[in-house]
């Protein structure tokens, strides 16, 4: 399908009826936007557009339910955040969006621009209907050509107005030289028209009209349907970006002021609390921490950081606070230049051609010349130029494109709206398709299967006494492992008092126990020297005997094993890549129930596996979401992402996943299917119309009423088709 | 048949009616929100004095 054409000035009364960007509902430049995710009723929007009112330094505000959004016009500055706490006040979740990153304006402006073109044509179409009602009913002689020439003095000016988008598409294609969809239907308005003025001219019996009109219908109705599951997920896709507006934390002459990261330049000063993430490339100069690094290589073993390590930007800080001197920003750092190696390896997808493209490769030419032969055939045999020409029109409107222009529309519409309720946000307009295919999929695991929170593992297995110095001495740090000893549930007897507990960042936890010195932390610390586990695991010093391991485990995500269970039931081989140590790998393997599993991957390595699978002829899925993904996700047929990913990894891969669980994974493969069978479906529906109705069209039979039967039936049924049940 | 002269001018004038009426809503904006719009009509604040 073609894309549409740049809005531009023209000099035409619809076009001057186009809304022009005033003051409601838009944005302004200077607007604030806010996303409200959790409003869904009236009570909500009229709370939120109070609160916000109530402020003296708002101007208007107005809620959008539809996009969950607020746009709040200031007097003069307001900062986002305020607002925000401004909500929160009445317990309304706000978070401010990054308004550069949304260019949702154009679309919409774009998308008015092809409802306004519907509209008319949908007008016009309706009255010359009528008037050729009137035609087929018996008008004749100077009735009938009084009926024709109303007809042409609406449906002329109404195609010049509403066809535009098909006359753009069809000089596009064939100024480089190509048959693209937009010409054989230009080709059938222009003709009909140019037939149909020529017979009212010498007032002639038949006027196709009225199915020039309808076939520009139907047609900007499936591009409208097109263009609005386009820009719905591709808004959503952007909403997710606006969401990180990226900030840090500044140290000016000692102060921490928070800025955004885009304001700060190399050597600058930078401090990262715990639990953060690091957002430019820098070097340790205080402070020391342990760091998350599996957004990058997918190992959960946290590394420790001291004044003179390097820290790249997308590494989380897991106790704090570091101060970074920053030695890359922006686009320099190593994510970035990363994932823009990513950007350029796309190979998956660039092959793929859609079942839409791939029938109107078939049905461009073989239109053209079906029409040329019903003309040539008829200038034979009866060498009247009118006759021949009429003939070519119809055969040309007859098989009008509609279950192509219409019908693909319509289902990838009914099923990425099905899927958008499910929590699965699809990018990419063939994503659908391809997923369909789909019959291995490839699973990273740190926070794809598992949500990258820690598990104890055999908690009940330890000695009373050290579960509850453990438990006393984790409450006392954010360490996600602190945390998930803190997260155990434990009885009354087992709190054990536990006196002057400091936290000692990058160590570990310390405190007094009965006179004796307790700590919980880093092997070298409070174990021996170096664990030579090979599990994530922390040490319990009680002071006595010999320090105790307490192992995790990685926690599944929500879903996961049920997801891979039934992906199995539906036949799709599955298999794990992770960056991580073999003995985690196994454990989650054996969890989730997937056999094929390979640890220590680098990202090339991603690649290559991808590589060696599509090499089989199979046709892949990758889910993941770190920045050792990326390329992976950029190789596979289809890829997917959880909302959770990096930025980058989100950007490479075809859907995100919304909500959390990763049983909806099955489900949307499903759907994927059934859409894929339900377009062909249609192409068999109308082809059975073509079947025929071409026959008819080129021994001269079907005047405008056959000709306007067969294409509003075949483009209805299609349609009906498209949206009948499964979706729900 | 004169009775025509009178019914196509009538009917393409109720057509343009619904045509403009559609153009109103569509630069009204009317379609930005449905969700919210058919929420907002239940709130009960300004049901007895219009909106300042």
């Amino acid at each position: 399908m073609t894309a549409l054409p740049d809005p531009r000035p023209m000099a035409c009364p619809g076009c001057a009826a186009l809304p022009e960007p005033e003051a409601g509902a838009v944005a302004h430049v200077n607007d604030v936007l806010l996303s409200l995710p959790d409003i869904h009723c009236h009570n909500c929007i009229r709370d939120a557009e109070a609160a916000l009112m109530a402020r003296p330094d708002v101007a208007a505000a107005r809620v959008n339910l539809t996009l969950k959004r607020a746009y709040v016009t200031p007097i003069g500055v307001v900062d986002a955040e305020d607002l925000s706490a401004t909500l929160a006040e009445v317990g309304i979740l706000a978070y401010p969006l990054d308004q550069t990153a949304l260019q949702s304006t154009d679309s919409q402006r774009a998308g008015q621009a092809l409802l306004m073109r519907l509209a008319v044509a949908g007008f016009a179409a309706m009255n010359v209907m009528l008037l050729s009602v009137a035609v087929w009913s018996g008008a004749t002689d100077a009735t009938r050509d009084m009926f024709h020439w109303i007809s042409a003095a609406i449906a002329l000016p109404a195609i010049g107005f509403a066809g535009q988008p098909f006359f753009a598409g069809a000089w596009r294609a064939l100024s480089v030289g190509k048959l693209a969809m937009d010409v054989p239907i230009a080709l059938a308005i222009v003709l009909a028209l140019a037939t149909s003025l020529w017979e009212t001219a010498l007032s002639g019996h038949h006027a196709y009209f009225d199915a020039a009109l309808t076939l520009c219908f139907f047609l900007l109705a499936g591009r409208y349907l097109e263009f609005r599951t386009r820009t719905a997920a591709r808004s959503a896709a952007e909403e997710l970006t606006a969401l990180e507006v990226p900030r840090a934390t500044k140290i000016v002459g000692g102060i921490p002021t928070e800025v955004p990261v885009a304001e700060i330049a190399v050597g600058d000063v930078v401090l990262v609390r715990a639990g953060a993430r690091a957002a430019v490339d820098g070097v340790v100069i205080k402070g020391r921490a342990e760091l998350d690094r599996s957004m990058l290589s997918g190992e959960t073993v946290p590394v420790p950081a001291a004044p003179g390590t390097k820290v790249a930007a997308g590494e989380t800080v897991l106790s704090g606070p570091l101060t970074l001197r920053a030695t890359a920003v922006g686009r320099d750092t190593a994510l970035h230049r990363l994932a823009d190696l990513v950007a350029v390896a796309e190979a998956g997808r660039a092959n793929y051609t859609p079942l839409a493209d791939k029938a109107a490769a078939l049905y461009a030419p073989g239109v053209h010349i079906l029409a040329a032969l019903a003309w040539a055939g008829w200038m034979l045999w009866s060498g009247d130029m009118r006759v021949a020409l009429n003939i070519a029109a119809a055969v040309l409107i007859i098989t009008c494109p509609c279950a192509l222009g219409l019908a693909v529309p319509a289902v990838t519409t009914a099923a990425s709206g099905a899927l958008f309720r499910r929590g699965v946000l699809i990018k990419n307009a063939t994503a659908l398709e391809r997923l369909a295919q789909v019959d291995t999929v490839v699973f990273d695991k740190t926070g794809t299967l598992t949500d990258g929170v820690p598990d104890v593992r055999g908690w009940d297995g330890l000695p009373p006494d050290a579960r509850a110095v453990a438990r006393a001495l984790a409450e006392a740090s954010l360490h996600p492992l602190s945390q998930a000893i803190a997260r155990q549930v434990g009885t009354a007897a087992d709190v054990q008092d536990v006196q002057d507990v400091v936290e000692h960042p990058g160590l570990g936890t310390q405190g007094y126990w009965n006179g004796r010195v307790v700590r919980l932390g880093r092997a070298g610390w409070a174990g021996p020297e170096t664990d030579g586990a090979d599990t994530l695991c922390t040490w319990l010093d009680l002071g006595q005997d010999a320090p105790v391991a307490i192992a995790f485990d990685d926690r599944l995500r929500p879903g996961a094993a049920e997801a891979v269970e039934a992906l199995k039931a539906a036949g799709v081989h599955i298999e794990m890549l992770s960056g991580d140590r073999p003995a985690p790998v196994a454990a989650t393997a054996r969890k989730v129930g997937i056999e094929t599993a390979a640890a220590q991957c680098l990202p090339q390595d991603k690649v290559a596996r991808i590589e060696a699978l599509r090499a089989q002829g199979r046709f892949v899925l990758m889910v993941g979401d770190g920045l050792n993904d990326t390329g992976a996700l950029a190789a596979a047929d289809v890829s997917l992402s959880p909302a959770s990913a990096l930025d980058a990894a989100r950007v490479a891969s075809d859907m995100v996943l919304l909500g959390t669980r990763l049983d909806v994974l099955p489900e949307t493969l499903r759907c994927a299917r059934a859409a894929r069978r339900r377009i062909t479906e249609n192409f068999r529906i109308a082809t059975l119309y073509n079947v025929i109705a071409v026959p008819l069209a080129v021994v001269g039979l079907a005047t405008p009423l056959i000709a306007a039967l067969a294409m509003s039936s075949s483009s209805i049924t299609v349609s009906l088709n498209a949206m009948r049940g499964t979706w729900r | 048949m004169n009775v025509l002269a009178y019914l196509i001018p009538v009917s393409l004038v109720l057509g343009g009616a619904g045509l403009v009426g559609f153009l109103y809503t569509l630069r009204s904006r009317q379609y930005e929100d449905p969700e919210g719009d058919s929420r907002r009509i239940l709130d009960a604040s300004w049901d007895d004095q219009p909106k300042p």
